[in-house]
């Protein structure tokens, strides 16, 4: 039912089931990442989202189902391992170690040691080419930091963001995985952070983008995957539905079926929602 | 829709940010302020008293804080991921009791008995870790508890008797080579080789970026990759592996085993840390402020003595200090949000 004559999806699953005790937190959910697109991934809380994106991203195992990288069945055993494969994350508190400064930050985890001698047995940090490498990769988004050696705490909230992308964006050779990055900041600086989404995605690098703001989410979503009870509840063109119809089949007032059309499932709450049938 | 809001030619949003000039660095360096602290209060005492601006009473000082001063780079690794170590003091005691007992009735080499004793302090440490790490408990509480149970053992095993008639390598370190006219005592270079090893760690190593990665934020050092379990547990460890080299340097010190020794040297080792300049809440300081921080307690101690201060006034001074030091770093912390 998926299989069209699209390109290959950069990432995909299918059947995918997390179970814990009780409760089922994803419930057989399918997702399609296709190269050079900005997918949002959105859902009500507690849809199961974020499992699903855990799932995807090594952070937990999932129980059934099939993780396909390029076309390529693969199994992570962890977060490292995901990452290994190209896959990295922004995460919504953003990881970054406030102390340090912008370009330890960018290779934290991921040091560079100075060549001979002097690295492999002394251990040095080459920091003259981590500095240099940290400045390419913000130049390459156009991030002009003037100072890459001031520590993170000095930045503000966007210009935080924008390191934490930065530094995804340079170790991910598949995938760019963001959690709600805009969640924390004010209009001018989510602003900001979409423009860099932008030019992530201008690079040829598919983002997948978890957010609450739907207004962000239409402005920047090539495709959006609508995620409900553990499971995929459609994917849509954000110029196909208006906010309140994403809405109602967030909710389960209305459902996609196979075509693309749109059928009221009940119609009470879709009244409610301001939504008529097509 | 493909433009951005940045039109090409003017300058990014993201860059409002002035790059710090050199010399704005350096007045704003967290050792800055205890570096000016110490060279007030020796300006101070040379003014005060003519007998300290001598090497001999400068070599005397460092010796003074040595056994300390080596606690005391165990105790900014730990401080530096958030923790506290109030066991350093009572461990170091027992690593030096188990060196001394061990050696003094031939029951072993004296190689071996130090080997011995001070791996037995890099197992406390680990112990530390682990409790912390993997239960996990709060470092206070562990290492309040372990405080206690060195203490304990130290005096169980020594029968809470002083051992005496060392032998030779126990003391070793208590020799002394002339530099000019000032006689160095070997164990003032380990330690000094040991704050210049560490300090080297801490800002070229990978592992050193770790650390501070990790008093920043646990969750995000793990988010980065980080081992932070493996990482906690080493610190620790290597902190009690650096509690019996102190070991060896209270012994060969004073010359023999005391049960008694290391009582307060827990809170003097914070002490010097906070006056250091690193924060107690993690991920800022170095071993480098510390080395600062130690020879401003050692500067004053001997200051105040040479001018006839009763030493109980030199207890009273050092907690002013403190107090003072720790504001400065919350007002900082808080400048800096």
């Amino acid at each position: 039912m998926t299989a069209t004559s699209s390109p290959t999806p950069v990432l995909q699953a299918r059947g995918l089931v997390k179970r814990y005790g009780h409760v089922t937190a994803i419930d057989g959910a399918d997702f399609d990442l296709l190269p050079g697109e900005v997918l949002a991934v959105i859902g009500d809380n507690g849809a199961g989202k974020t499992s699903l994106i855990k799932a995807l991203t090594g952070a937990l195992v999932p129980d059934a189902g099939e993780i396909r990288l390029n076309g390529k069945p693969i199994t992570f055993s962890g977060p490292q391992s995901a990452r290994a494969h190209g896959i990295e994350t922004v995460y919504q508190d953003l990881a970054v170690a406030a102390s340090m400064d912008i370009a330890s930050n960018m290779f934290l985890g991921r040091e560079l040691r100075r060549p001979g001698v002097l690295g492999s047995v002394f251990r040095m940090l080459d920091k003259k080419r981590m500095r240099e490498e940290a400045s390419e990769h913000m130049a390459d988004l156009k991030i002009g930091l003037r100072s890459l050696t001031q520590s993170v705490e000095t930045l503000s909230g966007g210009q935080r963001q924008a390191v934490a992308v930065a530094r995804s964006v340079a170790w991910a050779g598949s995938v760019v995985v963001m959690d709600e990055p805009t969640a924390a900041l004010g209009v001018k600086e989510s602003g900001q952070v979409l423009d860099l989404i932008r030019r992530v995605r201008d690079k040829g690098l598919p983002v997948v983008l978890i957010s609450h703001n739907m207004p962000h989410v239409f402005e920047i979503a090539d495709r959006i995957h609508v995620h409900r009870l553990g499971k995929r509840a459609a994917v849509i063109k954000p110029s196909d539905y208006s906010m309140a119809e994403v809405v109602a089949i967030m909710t389960g007032a209305l459902t996609v079926d196979e075509a693309g059309g749109t059928v009221v499932a009940d119609s009470e709450a879709a009244k409610a929602a301001g939504v008529q049938a097509n | 829709m493909t433009a951005t809001t940045t039109p090409p030619g003017t300058s990014s949003p993201y860059a409002d940010l002035k790059a710090p000039t050199t010399l704005r660095r350096l007045l704003t360096a967290p050792t800055t302020g205890p570096l000016v602290a110490l060279l007030l209060a020796c300006a101070f005492f040379s003014i005060s008293t003519d007998q300290f601006l001598t090497g001999g009473n400068f070599s005397l000082i460092v010796q003074q804080v040595m056994v300390v001063g080596t606690l005391a780079i165990g105790q900014t690794l730990i401080i530096l991921t958030a923790g506290i170590d109030l066991s350093c003091g009572a461990v170091m005691a027992f690593g030096s009791i188990m060196i001394a007992k061990m050696a003094a009735n031939g029951t072993l080499p004296p190689l071996v008995a130090i080997a011995l004793g001070i791996a037995v302090c890099a197992g406390f440490g680990l112990v530390n870790g682990l409790l912390v790490q993997k239960i996990p408990l709060p470092p206070f509480i562990v290492t309040l508890g372990m405080l206690n149970v060195a203490f304990a053992l130290t005096h169980i095993y020594s029968n809470e008797q002083t051992i005496t008639s060392l032998p030779g390598p126990l003391t070793a370190l208590g020799q002394t080579f002339p530099l000019g006219h000032t006689d160095i005592t070997y164990g003032s270079l380990v330690t000094i080789a040991l704050f210049l090893l560490l300090a080297y760690a801490l800002s070229n190593t990978s592992w050193g970026r770790h650390v501070y990665a990790l008093g920043n934020s646990q969750e995000a050092a793990r988010l980065n990759g980080i081992r932070t379990s493996r990482l906690t547990i080493g610190i620790y460890a290597v902190a009690g592996l650096l509690y019996g080299i102190a070991a060896l340097l209270l012994i060969s010190r004073t010359g023999v085993g005391d049960p008694q020794a290391g009582q307060t040297d827990n809170l003097d080792s914070i002490t010097a840390v906070v006056l250091g300049g690193t924060s107690l809440f993690g991920g800022r300081g170095s071993v480098l402020g510390t080395f600062i921080g130690v020879l401003i307690v050692g500067v004053f101690r001997n200051g105040l003595q040479l001018m006839g201060v009763a030493s109980i006034y030199q207890t009273l001074i050092t907690g002013v200090l403190v107090i003072l030091a720790v504001t400065v770093d919350q007002i900082s912390r808080k400048k800096s949000r």
